[in-house]
């Protein structure tokens, strides 16, 4: 109910910049929203945008479930791209039923591996994770330039692109002539197993207990550091098969731009989903039409494409801003 | 060699000055009980719209003008969001940031079309009220802002009842509310006034040192920030030594870049120097660092 109250909300306060762009907001908001799902090449361009935002979306949440802020997911998602890369590239001898797991799985350790860092400083030594994780998204990219400016430039077009990795180390198409891949199929298998390990499982509720108080926790005497720790490891890991999914699925090779900001919309996805899984899946579709939508409109209407991180950054605000009155007013009743 | 500390000094005292105006915002804002994550965008809009204000009308007091504005809207919002409405203080911060930037490209774009054709303005100049040269040839901007800002801000959170309330609403909002001190206008204030700062410090970049503005302009210095504040255990001039440091450090491996024998490494790498050295000082300083006391928690009357 709170997410398409928030949708009409943010169409409202967004206008301001479509018709400062000099297009007409109703017309923009229907390719926005609509337009993507109206045909079936959009429909499925809307399941490929959706990929990696159902990664990081779900990496997100997990952490924040548990109380540890990852706002990194950017630079694990890097991370992860790197190592499927330099994967991809020599795995070319292998047939893909080998080549694509050793894929995954190096980009799900190297995502977690960026993530470790952080997860120790706050369980050893109680730095917060907040600022660490963030600080190490531009490192990431830094790392992914040097690898492009030097040995990883494409020897053949000179341009700041890896080489393109093997074929067997792509992820193959789900349907023919469209860009929709087997990513997207990981990325919901990763969201439902996840969804059963919070809601069904002793770990997930050691998880839940963590992230609503620590302290009961403790007494209780659940391993809190032990669970942030494995909390945050899991997020890097799937936050890293995002940038594996990315390379092996649609670039075919490292870029320096292919993130996107996938790693910053998790945060929108996670927060719009409430932090559960089934709402994870809900708000990525919901988002990967959104961007879609806002390219295509921008095209069309010739206003600047950066509407769609308006409207998806005032989508957030607007969200948390009913949450936080919903929550009030129920604690004002309970208060009576 | 003389003359190379000196250019370090000179480069470090320039690098530090949005540093030290967003630490010191940033610093306010925490001691009132707010963690502002909202300051990357806060200093990448100040930049923005103080470089286009300065572009359209011709004057670069109209453009530290327009920061100013800035700094008071985003500031504002942070403010209703987290105080007014009691939401998630990380979740608003990254949210304002996100927007912010979001809409400073947009604009820049609906302006300026976009990055291809680099429009520049006429920086505010380089002052040596001394005559001494070297690392005394500054920015203005520079001068008050370690001269004047630094101290004053101290001052103001030490020494006046302003600052007094601040730290009591950061520290412990029900006895202040107690004490008949407003949380929320104090919390207001402490934000409006941080991100006054932070604007101006992002406007530090298109207005005096660049004189033009590019697509991420600030990289990560908000959160450079954070950690500053962090490390300084929320006091200004700790925070302050702190953004000196890390200026210390960019500013040296802005040199080797262009020194022999140091050409073959990545200028990449060297780029991520100062990231990883404040990630280092957090580590060895920030070992169970005592929080504000309402760090992050939204106050309401019970």
């Amino acid at each position: 109910m709170v997410i398409p109250v928030a949708v009409v909300i943010t169409f409202a306060f967004t206008a301001v910049f479509v018709v400062a762009a000099g297009a007409d907001p109703f017309d923009a908001f229907y390719r926005f929203l609509v337009a993507p799902l109206t045909s079936p090449v959009t429909l499925l361009e809307v399941l490929v945008s959706a990929t990696p935002i159902l990664f990081t979306g779900a990496a997100v949440a997990i952490a924040f479930r548990a109380g540890y802020y990852n706002i990194g997911a950017e630079g694990q998602l890097l991370a992860g791209a790197i190592a499927a890369a330099g994967l991809g590239m020599v795995v070319g001898a292998l047939p893909s039923l080998v080549a694509l797991p050793i894929m995954v799985a190096g980009g799900a350790m190297a995502g977690a591996a960026w993530a470790l860092l952080p997860a120790l400083l706050r369980v050893r030594s109680g730095i917060d994770e907040v600022v660490t994780t963030l600080l190490l998204n531009p490192v990431a990219l830094l790392l992914v330039n040097a690898l492009l400016n030097g040995p990883w430039r494409d020897p053949e077009t000179g341009f700041p692109e890896s080489a393109p990795i093997a074929a067997s180390a792509e992820l193959p198409q789900l349907v023919a002539r469209s860009r929709v891949h087997l990513g997207l199929v990981l990325a919901l298998a990763i969201i439902a197993v996840a969804w059963f390990i919070i809601t069904r499982t002793s770990a997930g509720l050691k998880l839940r207990a963590v992230g609503s108080s620590p302290r009961a926790a403790a007494f209780a005497g659940l391993d809190v550091n032990g669970t942030l720790l494995r909390a945050a490891l899991v997020s890097g890991a799937i936050a890293g098969m995002a940038g594996v999914s990315e390379v092996a699925g649609i670039q075919d090779r490292l870029t320096g731009g292919l993130s996107a900001g996938a790693g910053y919309t998790g945060i929108v996805v996670a927060t719009l989903g409430g932090l559960t899984m089934p709402g994870v899946a809900a708000a990525g579709l919901l988002l990967g039409d959104l961007r879609v939508g806002a390219g295509s409109a921008a095209r069309a209407l010739d206003i600047p494409s950066q509407v769609g991180e308006i409207v998806q950054a005032t989508l957030l605000l607007v969200t948390i801003a009913a949450l936080a009155i919903i929550s009030r007013r129920r604690s004002t009743q309970a208060g009576r | 060699m003389i003359a190379f500390v000196f250019d370090i000094l000179t480069a470090t005292i320039r690098n530090a000055t949005p540093l030290a105006l967003g630490t010191i915002g940033e610093t306010y804002a925490e001691r009132s009980g707010v963690l502002n994550l909202g300051i990357e965008g806060t200093m990448y809009a100040g930049a923005f719209f103080g470089f286009a204000t300065a572009f359209w009308t011709g004057s670069l007091e109209l453009g530290l003008l327009a920061a100013v504005l800035v700094g008071l809207v985003a500031g504002g919002l942070m403010a209703f969001l987290t105080v007014t409405l009691g939401a998630n203080q990380h979740v608003s911060g990254l949210g304002l940031t996100l927007l912010l930037i979001g809409v400073s490209e947009f604009g820049n774009r609906l302006a300026f079309g976009g990055g291809q054709s680099l429009r520049r303005i006429d920086p505010y100049p380089l002052v040596d009220p001394l005559e001494l040269g070297g690392p005394f040839s500054q920015y203005a901007l520079t001068y008050v802002t370690f001269l004047a800002f630094v101290p004053l801000a101290w001052w103001v959170l030490m020494r006046t009842r302003f600052g007094l309330a601040i730290r009591a609403v950061g520290e412990d909002p029900e006895a202040a509310d107690a004490a008949g001190i407003s949380v929320f206008r104090t919390r207001y204030a402490a934000l409006m006034v941080g991100g006054v700062l932070m604007a101006v410090g992002g406007a530090f970049f298109t207005l005096a040192a660049l004189g033009s503005f590019t697509l991420d302009i600030i990289a990560g210095r908000g959160w450079v920030v954070i950690a500053l504040v962090i490390f300084g255990r929320w006091g200004i001039w700790r925070a302050v030594a702190g953004a000196l440091l890390f200026s210390a450090v960019y500013s040296l491996q802005l040199r080797l870049r262009v020194t022999p024998g140091w050409q073959d490494v990545p200028f990449e790498l060297l780029l991520a120097l100062p990231y990883l050295v404040v990630i280092a000082a957090l580590a060895l300083s920030g070992r169970n660092v005592a929080y504000p006391g309402a760090y992050l928690k939204p106050y309401r009357r019970t």
